[in-house]
């Protein structure tokens, strides 16, 4: 088919649905609300199943419900609305259940703004939930990109059974800009064979995160840290941008701000300055060898969040000493403008990188 | 040899960590009972809360999930939207049904989903050691309680089915006890009828069951069913609530 | 056509709480005066012969210890077992 053009929100629907994911359960929150919206409509015509829940904590606990009866559920939320459904996301992740739950990222913290921001990746790439566990993180930067990342989420949550988290912003949601829906093809996945789907000719299955013996918690406390460690070695996406020179300065930025870094870089080419952009596609896994590698072609590296800087922590550990690394952000759904980024840049370069 | 009576196919083996007396053993049995006299076994998946019986999964013989605290019926509402054909039952207590699952329980009820409810009843908490419940009694003495519930303060024991039953969408609510054979007996006729219904796709089904705790109320098994009797029963009515509509049932 | 009760308690699996004893209506069982592995005293048959097959023992036992059985021989194919 063509590309047609559809708001952020109703696309990701539409892929998740094409993807497989015909049980949605969620709770409207601005500015995701037509997510589900999308799908009240769209679900009976594919068979699937909507059900608008009473809350996101009950939200959570529905797909885990709906997951260990082994199929693809998944829900979406705003910010305020995913930290209460971080209880169940921390019981999935420890009973291996799969989801993919879309944050369409609205300023905060507290009640906040309905505007875009990043100010939710501690809570997604850090844990969020409580306990030792982590989510694979993606985020688009487009509505196509957002599009294209679904069908590889729901595989991807099948298949490490681990939640996965759709980080995107309200910009994303709410703009509308041309998609196409391509289908794509993955390996084969294993049966899900640890359901409950009713014992019939098999040993009853239970799923569970209580482990009272200390000996059986450790023991899973290192299994779900030896697939986070294959995450890390299989999973890395990411994006170089005019990264394939010597730089004066090394962007780091995701989501709607990369594009924004983008415009800035283009604009500094026309003054000579040499800036390029690595933008992590996977926030976890993070893309930390490859900042390493790519901050020493440069002066110095940036990092601009629509946050008070959260990712720059990351960037931080990855390079080291080895170069100065700063931090550029807007917060409060000011979302910032490529003048101000290439402002930034020249205070930086001006200074010597220093 | 006839058997009359032995543990039902659908009880594992395992003895329970239950304390002596705890009527959670009986209710078991009696899901067990229930479960295997209407072949359902199979495809029966049951969710164990938070509470005494978080472990409940080791002592039943089919599929089950644990969930978080209170949030049993909205896993339940997952695994049966899931799958419609599943029979699917959440078991709670009072803290986990009537405190922190309060919304999750009166909602689920609300949308008529269609699994069963068992509700242990025992006006208490117990695996936490003893605390205050919605569900305890005017003056009684808990952990949190040490002077008695003081209704001035911290209001009135919450009657469930009462206010389960309250709600417009069809449903089949009752409210039976476990503390001798004669309330058993009853308790396994309603708990059956409850499945029925869920077998035949009826409704939501809820049948909260008094129960004893004798270890925090403080008193042997045998005073324990004494103090159900003078004290649970007046204010907790054993009956039906409700049915639902055009079943006859 | 006698009926010939035997009810069965697993010692190992009471746990003493009495709830038996104290509703059997024809005293066919009591306490013993002995503890099982988990230290509990278990209730005993001191008196099978009184036993009505009510089955009240086995219903309130929250341990499945007890099992219930009638040892009447059914003599014919079509006949009934009591």
């Amino acid at each position: 088919m063509g590309r047609i053009l559809m708001k952020g929100n109703e696309a990701i629907a539409e892929s998740a649905v094409r993807a497989g994911g015909l049980w949605y359960f969620g709770y409207p929150i601005t500015p995701q609300s037509e997510i589900g919206e999308y799908l009240a409509r769209r679900m009976p015509e594919v068979g699937g199943v909507f059900l608008q829940i009473e809350s996101e904590v009950a939200v959570a606990n529905v797909l885990y419900g709906a997951a260990g009866a082994g199929v693809r559920a998944w829900s979406s939320s705003s910010s305020p609305g995913i930290s209460l459904m971080m209880e169940g996301v921390s019981y999935m992740a420890a009973a291996e259940l799969p989801c993919v739950i879309v944050n369409i990222v609205r300023c905060g913290p507290g009640l906040g703004g309905i505007l875009p921001s990043q100010g939710d990746y501690f809570q997604a790439v850090k844990g969020g939930g409580h306990g030792d566990y982590r989510c694979m993180v993606l985020a688009p930067s487009s509505v196509q990109e957002a599009v294209d990342l679904m069908p590889l989420a729901f595989d991807r949550a099948d298949r490490y059974r681990n939640p996965v988290i759709i980080l995107g912003d309200g910009m994303i949601g709410q703009m509308m800009e041309p998609v196409e829906f391509k289908e794509q093809v993955f390996p084969p996945l294993l049966p899900k064979d640890w359901a409950t789907t009713g014992c019939k000719g098999r040993k009853p299955n239970v799923i569970n995160s209580l482990y009272l013996d200390p000996r059986e918690e450790e023991k899973l406390n290192f299994k779900l840290a030896a697939k986070y460690d294959e995450m890390k070695k299989k999973e890395l996406k990411y994006e170089g941008y005019r990264t394939d020179r010597e730089l004066d300065c090394l962007l780091v930025s995701y989501g709607t701000t990369a594009r924004v870094c983008k415009t800035a870089i283009q604009r500094l080419e026309e003054e000579k300055i040499r800036a390029g952009l690595l933008r992590p596609i996977t926030l976890f896994p993070f893309p930390e060898e490859k900042i390493y590698e790519l901050a020493q072609q440069a002066k110095f590296v940036l990092s601009v969040e629509m946050s008070t800087g959260q990712m720059v922590d990351d960037v931080r550990l990855a390079v080291g000493r080895t170069k100065p690394v700063y931090f550029f952000g807007r917060a409060g759904g000011m979302v910032p403008s490529p003048e101000e980024v290439i402002e930034v840049v020249k205070k930086y370069v001006d200074g010597g990188g220093r | 040899m006839k058997v009359l009576f032995k543990r039902p196919e659908s009880l594992s083996a395992t003895p329970t960590h239950y304390c002596p007396g705890c009527t959670h053993g009986v209710v078991h049995r009696l899901i067990a009972e229930v479960i295997d006299e209407l072949e359902l076994r199979e495809r029966t998946v049951g969710i164990a809360p938070v509470g005494c019986s978080v472990l409940a999964f080791n002592y039943f013989n089919f599929d089950f999930q644990q969930s978080a605290h209170g949030r049993a019926p909205a896993v339940a509402t997952g695994i049966k939207r899931a799958r419609p054909d599943l029979i699917v039952f959440a078991y709670q207590g009072d803290g986990d049904l009537a405190s922190i699952g309060m919304s999750e329980i009166i909602h689920a009820a609300n949308r008529g989903e269609k699994f069963t409810v068992v509700f242990i009843n025992n006006a208490i908490y117990g695996m936490t050691g003893g605390q205050m419940a919605p569900t305890t009694m005017p003056g009684q003495v808990t952990t949190t309680t040490p002077m008695g519930r003081d209704v001035k303060d911290v209001g009135y024991p919450v009657r469930m089915c009462e206010l389960i039953a309250s709600l417009r969408t069809p449903a089949f609510v009752e409210r039976v006890a476990v503390h001798n054979p004669k309330q058993v007996i009853n308790a396994r006729r309603a708990l059956k009828q409850a499945f029925i219904h869920q077998r035949d796709n009826v409704c939501f089904t809820f049948v909260e069951f008094l129960s004893t705790c004798p270890t925090n109320w403080g008193f042997s098994p045998i005073q324990a069913t004494k103090w159900l009797e003078e004290n649970m029963l007046p204010y907790y009515p054993v009956k039906n609530f409700k049915i639902p509509e055009n079943t006859g049932g | 056509m006698a009926r010939k009760p035997k009810v069965v308690i697993e010692r190992n699996r009471c746990k003493g709480c009495e709830l038996c004893v104290n509703y059997c209506p024809k005293q066919v069982l009591a306490m013993s005066k002995e503890i099982n592995d988990k230290g509990y005293f278990f209730a005993l048959v001191v008196n099978q012969e009184a036993c009505i097959l009510c089955q009240f023992c086995g219903m309130i036992c929250p341990d499945c210890a007890i099992e219930i059985y009638d040892e009447v021989v059914i003599t014919q194919e079509t006949g009934s077992n009591g």
